[in-house]
């Protein structure tokens, strides 16, 4: 019986999958409307290159034009090139962070920024991330220094089901519509653990408990799959289709596999449980955040293809973070599941690159391997891939987005820094040249802007 | 379950660091000694009851020291972290225990953070492992909360322990005492940030005229054992310990300073590098956080990530917090130092201000900070370079002791690295 209610569910999803693709960004609501910075034809040349396949390139070149990567291999050229000479330094796919809070909780942090959490009900899955998005967020600029060419901005986890989040290319905007990644499928906030039932429970309403979030869960499951049912009846010619109601117009979403979950939850032993609530309502958990206890469960992971977003070294916050180890990352990746080091954080998302390396470093203590070709997967295509934008971005292949990063040395030192940073083949970033770098509105008279922040 | 056998290897970690090795000698490793030898290449240090007895290029070691043959290593004095909790908290949010924040106004600046120390806390061997040998540990400010409780201007007096884990860690009391301006003084004094001065102001001059006749009894605002704790900063042993990070803030504090003849440290200081000078010329170092370039608020608009060098170049001494996690993360002091020198400083520069500087801000040079004669011997082996972050103690000593190099996390690590038991983890020792 539940092997079958899966069976379909996988069908269901690899179906919607393809259809991602073909979507027309101009009838969805709220539409992207990026347009990339104009960018020419660029060669970077003698680089030691991380492809994010898992491939290191030694003296190679890549490139760019017409905003895709064209060609990476050794000896290229191209007729009036902007040739930069890359050798001594590394290129690497942007960095992509799948956790991010910046324009819902941007800097300055003042109460009157703090549009990340609508925490009003435990299930607001009908609230939007990129309604909150205040795109002089000061943040953005000082992530792009960092090599961040894309990210998901999602909103808190007060809340059992928080609401969509949004994917944004890094290039500042004057709105969110101007940054929203074409294409790129919306997911899901869900919370597990001490936040929900912390924030209901003291105010006497349910969740109160762990077994009151996944009553919360299963509950509003039970109302999406019969909203879901009578939309397809509806459409069918069948019966009258139900008011629109926009909460479970996501969850039912889920449902159908165009809206990725996206799964804040900490212990090992709730990720467990909210894979099995996946498979009694028939949707996958692309990826856990905060995933503290994710080498508990490795394993599980790995067999449900669910992603776990990591950090570095953040632990003992709260209860829930209190077995944080320095090697999670690593004992995923050595389970065969997908690795990502995520930020949660303004400061944390300038330097992925570095938390990284940490836990490279620590691997490495206790005779685990993770090389470089390896550990920058966790912070560009398995993001890209948890983001559902691995099609168009995420690795240094011909065809794929020109989101690209040259780095002064290896990423993973702490004393390199990003030279320069290409978001569809434009340069979005050059360290040494301020003329090229972004100012938002808010940082505009500060020492951001004498070079200070950026 | 085994719980006896539980026990004795708890036990036997607990104690690790209390086993006394009489003589310890590290050959063969590049020394930076932070101390007048500078760096000392293929050198032999040599270790005798807790302190530091020599430090010679090619010299022998001892007859029957233990030797560590450290070639191609380096050696570094322990890492000296300036601020934060260690040893005050276990789990931060809604689990307790949180013994660095005290509540009310019965006892601020007299409330002596020293008496909470756990040198048992688990984030102790979780730091140590990781260079940490040496921690100032400092009461939290006040903050209002849902019942009103606002905490005062004066947080109370710090200390300096070692992280030995041992019952005498606690190293010395009263290093500092805490003192909330700009922002987030401002909440505590009544909404101004001209409230928190004048607090600060009232309350040294009530401690001056209480110290100037004690056995007057005089209407006093403050109680009798905070104006007692004042002494010591009226008469310059123990320095204000101030938040604060708008430069017209820190003007006003340098003024301060100048006016009662007292001494200060700044943790904070993001506009720092917009008064550099002047801080130099007062005398006032700077604790802060490199990578904390966002403005939080408005009284950080000006952060840069080039402070730590501008206010190194300008004379002010420096040293380094982590940003983001002061207490569970201490051990990223090393993380903060090496993006410092990513943004301009030296690497002298910065490694002195994980070790040696921070010694020296809190008045504690004369006893650690650095590897030299006499001094006690916290020392930390590194494969290769400290600040870079895949770079790991091998082994740490801390007042000659060479401490056992597992913590809570690598327990749990070892035992989930074992993927090939048929046994559930609870069974894997």
């Amino acid at each position: 019986m539940h092997k079958s209610i899966v069976a379909i569910a996988t069908l269901t999803l690899l179906a919607a999958g393809c259809e991602q693709g073909a979507d027309d960004e101009g009838t969805k609501p709220y539409a992207s409307r990026y347009a990339p910075l104009s960018g020419g034809t660029t060669l970077l040349t003698g680089a030691t290159v991380l492809t994010g396949t898992g491939e290191r390139l030694e003296n190679a070149d890549v490139l760019i034009s017409d905003g895709k990567i064209q060609a990476v291999g050794e000896g290229l050229s191209a007729d009036g090139a902007t040739v930069v000479d890359a050798s001594g330094r590394w290129v690497t796919p942007g960095v992509i962070d799948v956790h991010s809070h910046l324009g819902v909780y941007a800097s300055p942090g003042t109460e009157s920024h703090f549009d990340g959490n609508e925490a009003t009900a435990p299930n607001t899955a009908e609230v939007w991330a990129e309604h909150s998005v205040w795109p002089h967020d000061p943040g953005f600029v000082t992530a792009l220094a960092g090599g961040v060419t894309a990210m998901q901005i999602l909103p808190g986890s007060a809340n059992l089901f928080g609401g969509r989040s949004v994917t944004l290319k890094n290039i500042p905007g004057r709105n969110v519509q101007e940054m929203k990644f074409p294409g790129a499928p919306y997911g899901l906030k869900m919370a597990c653990g001490e936040n929900p039932k912390r924030v209901y429970g003291s105010r006497g309403q349910s969740p109160g408990t762990r077994m009151g979030n996944v009553a919360g869960y299963r509950t509003a499951w039970i109302k999406a799959a019969e909203y879901k049912k009578k939309m397809e009846e509806s459409a069918g010619g069948q019966g009258e289709a139900p008011t629109r109601d926009l909460q479970l117009e996501t969850l039912a979403g889920v449902l159908s596999g165009e809206i990725l979950i996206h799964n804040h939850c900490y212990r090992g032993d709730e990720m467990s449980v909210m894979l099995d609530i996946a498979k009694e309502f028939g949707y996958k958990i692309t990826a856990f955040h905060h995933a503290v206890e994710a080498y508990k469960v490795a394993d599980l992971l790995a067999e449900n293809d669910t992603c776990a977003a990591m950090w570095a070294d953040w632990w003992g916050f709260k209860m829930e973070a209190y077995d944080g180890i320095r090697e999670n990352a690593a004992l995923v990746e050595l389970a065969g599941a997908c690795a990502i080091i995520h930020s949660d954080s303004a400061v944390g998302i300038q330097r992925l690159n570095q938390e990284t390396a940490k836990v490279m470093g620590a691997a490495a203590r206790v005779g685990v391997d993770i090389g470089p070709e390896t550990a920058i997967q966790w912070i560009t295509s398995n993001p890209a891939k948890a983001l559902g934008i691995d099609a168009d971005t995420g690795t240094l292949e011909a065809g794929k987005m020109a989101d690209v990063v040259v780095w002064s040395g290896s990423p993973f030192s702490v004393y390199t820094r990003a030279d320069q940073v290409f978001i569809d083949g434009a340069l979005a970033y050059d360290r040494f040249d301020e003329s090229v770098n972004p100012v938002t509105d808010f940082s505009l008279g500060t020492a951001a802007t004498a070079g200070g922040a950026q | 379950m085994n719980f006896s056998k539980v026990l004795i290897s708890c036990a036997a970690l607990l104690l690790a660091t209390s086993a006394v090795a009489q003589t310890t000698a590290i050959t063969g490793a590049t020394v930076y000694t932070m101390g007048p030898q500078g760096t000392v290449e293929n050198a032999t240090v040599v270790i005798e009851d807790g302190r530091f007895v020599s430090v010679e290029a090619g010299g022998a070691a001892p007859d029957g020291a233990e030797t560590i043959d450290a070639s191609g290593k380096i050696v570094t004095p322990g890492l000296f972290t300036p601020i934060g909790s260690l040893g005050l908290v276990e789990v931060g949010f809604s689990a307790g225990p949180l013994d660095a924040l005290q509540r009310g106004e019965e006892f601020t600046a007299s409330f002596d953070i020293a008496d909470a120390y756990n040198p048992r806390s688990t984030l102790i061997a979780v730091s140590r492992i990781e260079g940490v040998t040496r921690a100032i540990i400092t009461p939290s400010p006040g903050y209002p909360d849902e019942s009103g409780s606002y905490g005062s201007v004066l947080a109370g007096l710090a200390a300096m322990v070692n992280l030995g884990g041992g019952d005498d860690s606690l190293e010395q009391r009263a290093v500092a005492m805490m003192v909330s301006l700009g922002q987030s003084g401002s909440g505590l004094a009544g909404g101004s940030r001209a409230g928190a001065t004048l607090a600060l102001r009232s309350a040294l001059d009530e401690a001056s005229s209480y110290g100037d006749d004690p056995g007057e009894r005089e209407d006093y605002k403050l109680s009798l054992s905070d104006l007692g704790a004042l002494q010591g900063v009226l008469s310059g042993d123990v320095p204000l310990f101030v938040s604060v990070n708008r430069a017209s803030d820190i003007s006003v504090l340098i003024d301060l300073v100048a006016d009662y003849g007292i001494r200060a440290i700044i943790v904070g200081g993001s506009e720092a590098w917009m008064v550099a000078d002047e801080l130099a010329a007062a005398g006032i170092p700077v604790v802060l956080a490199p990578q904390d370039i966002l403005p939080g608020n408005f009284d950080r608009l000006n952060a840069r990530r080039e402070s730590a060098v501008m206010l190194a170049d300008a004379g002010v001494t420096i040293a380094f917090a982590d940003g983001q996690s002061q207490t569970h993360n201490a051990r990223n002091i090393t993380q903060s130092a090496g993006n410092a020198v990513a943004y301009g400083l030296s690497s002298d520069a910065a490694l002195r201000a994980i070790t040696l500087a921070p010694a020296q801000i809190f008045g504690v040079a004369d006893r650690v900070g650095s590897i030299e004669v006499g001094k006690e011997a916290d020392a930390v082996i590194w494969p290769a370079d400290p600040l870079e972050l895949t770079s790991y103690p091998e082994q740490v000593f801390i007042k000659g002791n060479a401490v056992e190099m597992s913590s809570r996390q690598t327990l749990l690590r070892d035992r989930y690295l074992q993927t090939d038991s048929d046994k559930p983890p609870a069974y894997r020792k």
